[in-house]
């Protein structure tokens, strides 16, 4: 990714690099840049590296090599209190001695607002959150939810252009976290501020941003709008970290242009479009998404190639049926379908064949 | 009894009693003595017993004569000003010094850690004439002995161990990202510190000064080394007084200083839980 950054974005990693104990890289040569107004997410799982870049971005930590800019100017020497970048952090980190008001208050007052406009600011913030009733309990006498909203208006009241998240949905229950998603990504285009948001929660970060950059080992292993990124994955950990998949391996046979031909270790062969693939013979994961997986003949190409599958479990789950498969020696190949009034219920034990289109079966790096 | 379920044996009736026994016993000797001095302040007589009439609960046996002893004796009244002059800003000091060693100390990447925190915790712990009696070699060398200064640094060193210990505690349920927060917010780390660090570990921050104050106002040993006739304490004068007149005074001035003791201590004690129940509200 290293042609994604370039010097007219907003926020620019410029082959940044983080190393704690100057041994371990961290973060290995990132480049990234943020559009203004981008809500752009690092995706990643723990110790990928994506909690410290925010941490860099926000000044508590600092890169080892390389440049951070803000708005074309260079950050690194920029302590965080001079950095005006709002936050929101993991715990909400609310003055646990200060009313919600004197909260929300306390950036402004840092910045010498007079009282009228404070309480003016501070009293839009809680609406903004619809928490206008708030301001004069403690945070301890709200609940996880309720602390959420406080953290957020804390970090929007004295509008910043950009506002970090490190991971604020993380303490709260999967009905609250999917309506906070719509709010915080409603509020967020709304001001039209620029959002780095840090999770491990790939659903999140599929329905809330504009741009999703997955970290894995210190380094970002793809950039790209949440449909691309499922629909096509760059390189095997994307497609396995991203949503279900289905991996077979086995060695590049043809390679014609934008498809190709991959003999399985069981001597079966299939269609693909070759991504990360050079050469005939190379080794290679096939990677291929559960409902893009196709059991009925009429519906592929008359020449595709065809696996044969033994159905091994129907799992009914209301919307969908999920039915798994034993396909080339691999147990775990998962098909869904939709159910639909002519979806055929495949019964364990019987034999079919799958197929799919090329487009939708990806071979990626072994 | 409530306190024994029914089926305990008799061995264990038995140590209930006991332990309960011993603990009464404990308390006694304790606080026997500190109470036996208070009614004994109020005698009528210069001695230091129980006469007739007190045990009597004759009023006329007791009387405030030792009290007014104390507030008219210009010797009593220099020892009380010393020692309103010397303790506070000694426990000023001890604060200071004992909140920033606290709040450094606490900081991960500070080398040595441990064995700094062991010299400043020594002087709790070293026997009080061994430190006296360095202090005062010391403190001659440096043309301090014998002055105001040396007995308030002398007290300020007793003093640091009481606030570096209680300021750490607090901190340990401190939550950091709060000061990540306030930075955040465009706080500079002096402001951070005034707004969020402070009125969080504040409790530590009194527990130790009352501490630290109560050693100052408290301490003999010390002060006789280090300090000279003009820096005679409450204490040096009562240690006199025991010496040269044996006068039921010293128990007026015990009286005033448990009282003021205990006044301290209750403060610490409300304090304490201001700090938990603080503590407990701080979102994690």
């Amino acid at each position: 990714m290293a042609d994604a950054a370039s010097n007219d974005g907003f926020v620019v990693f410029d082959r940044v690099q983080k190393s704690y104990d100057g041994v371990n890289l961290v973060v290995k040569d990132l480049n990234l840049s943020i559009a203004q107004g981008e809500f752009l997410t690092m995706l990643g799982p723990s110790g990928s590296g994506k909690t410290t870049c925010l941490m860099m971005l926000a000044g508590f930590e600092t890169a080892t090599h390389g440049d951070i800019r803000l708005d074309g100017r260079p950050i690194n020497n920029i302590p965080p209190h001079k950095r005006g970048i709002g936050m929101v952090f993991q715990n909400y980190a609310l003055f646990p001695h200060m009313t919600v008001a004197e909260n929300l208050a306390f950036p402004l007052e840092v910045r010498k607002l007079g009282k009228s406009e404070r309480e003016a600011k501070v009293k839009r913030a809680l609406e903004m959150v619809q928490m206008g009733e708030f301001g004069g309990r403690r945070p301890a006498q709200l609940s996880g939810g309720q602390q959420q909203r406080i953290a957020l208006a804390r970090a929007l009241v004295f509008e910043p252009e950009l506002v970090l998240m490190d991971e604020p949905l993380g303490a709260l229950d999967k009905q609250l976290r999917e309506h906070m998603q719509f709010e915080i990504t409603r509020l967020a285009h709304e001001l039209g501020i620029t959002t780095v948001y840090v999770t491990h929660d790939q659903t999140e970060a599929l329905t809330m941003s504009d741009n999703v950059a997955v970290f894995d080992d210190g380094r970002i292993q793809q950039l790209a709008p949440p449909a691309q990124l499922y629909e096509k994955p760059e390189n095997s950990f994307v497609a396995q970290f991203i949503g279900e998949n289905n991996t077979l391996e086995g060695v590049v046979t043809e390679l014609n242009g934008d498809t190709c031909v991959v003999r399985l270790d069981d001597g079966e062969e299939l269609d693909a479009t070759p991504v990360n693939v050079s050469k005939v013979g190379e080794r290679t994961k096939v990677s291929i998404r559960p409902e893009r997986v196709e059991f009925n003949k009429d519906r592929l190409h008359a020449d595709a190639h065809l696996l044969k599958a033994e159905v091994m479990e129907f799992i009914y789950m209301g919307d969908v049926f999920r039915t798994r498969l034993r396909v080339a020696g691999n147990d775990e190949f998962i098909i869904k379908s939709r159910n639909a009034p002519d979806q055929v219920r495949l019964e364990p034990g019987s034999q079919i064949e799958i197929g799919w289109l090329p487009q939708d079966c990806r071979a990626l790096d072994a | 009894m409530s306190g024994i379920p029914s089926y305990a044996s008799t061995g264990q009736r038995v140590w209930y009693y006991t332990f309960r026994v011993i603990c009464g016993v404990i308390f006694f000797f304790l606080i026997a003595p500190i109470v036996v001095v208070m009614p004994l302040s109020f005698n009528a007589q210069d001695f230091f017993t129980f006469t007739p009439e007190m045990l009597r609960l004759d009023p006329a046996g007791y009387s405030l004569k030792h009290y007014r002893d104390f507030f008219s004796s210009p010797d009593w009244q220099q020892a009380l000003g010393n020692s309103v002059t010397i303790a506070p800003v000694a426990t000023l000091l001890s604060v200071g010094f004992g909140t920033l060693a606290a709040i450094g100390l606490s900081q991960p990447h500070v080398p040595f850690r441990r064995a700094i925190m062991a010299i400043l915790i020594s002087p709790m712990i070293v026997p009080l004439i061994i430190s006296a009696a360095g202090m005062y070699f010391f403190y001659s060398r440096l043309g301090l002995q014998g002055s105001y200064w040396g007995v308030v640094l002398a007290h300020a060193a007793l003093g640091i161990p009481f606030v570096i210990i209680t300021v750490t505690a607090t901190l340990v349920g401190f939550d950091h990202s709060l000061t990540r927060a306030a930075a955040n917010m465009g706080a500079d780390p002096v402001t951070t510190f005034r707004r969020v660090q402070m009125p969080l570990i504040l409790p530590g921050v009194i527990s130790g000064a009352l501490f630290a104050f109560i050693t100052s106002f408290d301490e003999v040993v010390v002060v006789l080394f280090v300090g000279s006739a003009s820096q005679k304490t409450l204490p040096w004068q009562m240690f006199l007084g025991l010496r040269e007149q044996i006068s039921p005074t010293i128990l007026a001035v015990a009286t005033i200083l448990v009282v003021i003791s205990i006044a301290l201590l209750t403060t610490v004690e409300l304090l304490r839980r201001r700090s938990e129940k603080l503590r407990g509200m701080s979102p994690q």
